[in-house]
C-alpha cells in the first residue's frame, strides 16, 4: 500500500481553493469527461489552481481523473475548478458516452478488439 | 512548482473522442494497483480524498457527533485502444462504496475484474456484493501470488459462489499478457451480455 503523504503542491486547505464550495455548477463531469483546454482565452482573473489546471491541460486533451492525479487534487475540488472553467469558457468537454447507454455492442467489440490486438 | 508534465505520452492523441471504464476491484493488498500499473501506458496516477464518515450513508454512524475521517484513495490509468478510444482503469477496494469517489467510479463503467486470492477467497464477498447491488457485470481473476496455494478454478468457483456464466480465469497482475488475457475474458462476457439482450429485445 502507497503510504499516505501530504502532497507538495497542496498548501491551501480544499475549501480555500474553491471559494468554499463542495459542489460543481454543473454535474455533467465524469471521472473519464476528457477536457480540453481553450487557448485563446487569457489567464487573468484565475485563481492559482485554475490557472494550473489550464497550464496542464493546454498541451493536449486530458481526463478529468487524470487532471486529478497530476495536480494531486482530490476529484471532488477538481470538479468545482473544471466546472468553473468551463462556465467561463475556458475548457470544453468532449463528455463520455451517456451513462445510461454504457454497454453498447459497438463501443464493447471496440474495446475487445483493441485488447485482442495488445497480445 | 510545474504542472505540466514532462512526457508526450501524457497526453491523449487528439483523435481520440471516446472514453470507457472498467473497475478492478478486490479486497486490501490483492494486487489492484500492480494490475493497472502492468497495463497502463502512462505512469498511474492516483487521488486521495479525506471523507469524514458522518456524511457518509452508514446507519451506524447515523447520530455520532464524532466524526472520524477516512481516506479514499483510488488507483488509475489508461490504455489507447484505437486512435478514436481510450480505455481507463479504475482500482478501489470494494469498502469505499458509500464514498462519492466509488460512486463516480462505478457511474457508467462498463463492468468490474474482480481480482482474488485464493489465501483469502472469503474476502472477495463483499466486493462481490457490492457490484451485485449496483448490477454491475463482473469477471473474477485469481491473482496468482508465490506461495499461495493452487486450487483448481472448479474449487474456487465453488468457494466463490460464482454464477456459470461469471468469468473466472486466472491472471498474475505482474504480466501484461496475462493482465491483458483476463481483461478480455471480462469484456468478452459484457458482449454476450449485450448481444442476448439484443435478442431479448430483437
Amino acid at each position: 500500500m502507497t503510504p499516505r503523504r501530504r502532497p507538495e503542491g497542496r498548501l491551501v486547505r480544499s475549501y480555500v481553493v474553491t471559494d468554499g464550495r463542495a459542489h460543481p455548477t454543473r454535474n455533467t463531469l465524469d471521472l473519464v469527461t476528457l477536457l480540453i483546454a481553450a487557448t485563446d482565452l487569457p489567464l487573468t482573473g484565475l485563481n492559482p489552481e485554475k490557472r494550473r489546471v489550464m497550464e496542464l491541460c493546454r498541451p493536449g486533451a486530458l481526463s478529468l481523473a487524470e487532471v486529478a492525479g497530476h495536480l494531486q487534487l482530490p476529484v471532488s475540488v477538481t470538479k468545482v475548478l473544471v466546472a468553473d472553467l468551463m462556465d467561463s469558457g475556458h475548457i470544453v468537454t468532449r463528455a463520455p458516452i451517456p451513462a445510461a447507454r454504457p454497454s453498447d455492442a459497438r463501443i464493447l467489440q471496440e474495446v475487445l478488439d483493441g485488447l485482442r490486438a495488445r497480445l | 512548482m510545474g504542472s505540466a508534465p514532462a512526457s508526450d505520452d501524457v497526453y491523449l492523441r487528439p483523435t481520440v473522442k471516446t472514453a470507457v471504464k472498467l473497475l478492478v476491484v478486490g479486497h486490501f493488498a490483492v494486487g489492484k494497483t500492480t494490475f493497472v500499473g502492468t497495463l497502463s501506458e502512462i505512469r498511474p496516477l492516483r487521488t486521495e480524498e479525506v471523507m469524514t464518515q458522518a456524511g457518509a450513508v452508514v446507519d451506524d454512524l447515523a447520530g455520532t457527533r464524532d466524526k472520524t475521517t477516512t481516506t479514499v484513495a483510488m488507483d488509475f490509468g489508461r490504455l489507447t485502444l484505437n486512435d478514436s478510444l481510450v480505455l481507463y482503469l479504475f482500482g478501489a477496494p470494494g469498502q469505499q462504496r458509500f464514498t462519492k469517489l466509488w460512486q463516480d467510479m462505478t457511474r457508467g463503467a462498463l463492468g468490474a475484474l474482480v481480482l482474488a486470492d485464493t489465501r483469502r477467497l472469503s474476502h472477495s464477498f463483499d466486493v462481490m456484493g457490492v457490484l451485485e447491488e449496483l448490477d454491475l457485470p463482473y469477471a473474477v481473476a485469481v491473482n496468482d501470488f508465490d506461495g499461495a496455494p493452487v486450487h483448481g478454478l472448479d474449487e474456487v468457483r465453488e468457494a466463490l459462489d460464482l454464477l456459470p456464466e461469471t468469468p473466472l480465469v486466472r491472471c498474475d497482475a505482474r504480466d501484461p499478457e496475462s493482465s491483458t488475457r483476463a481483461l478480455i475474458s471480462l469484456v468478452e462476457y459484457l458482449l454476450s451480455r449485450e448481444s442476448e439482450s439484443e435478442l431479448e429485445h430483437a
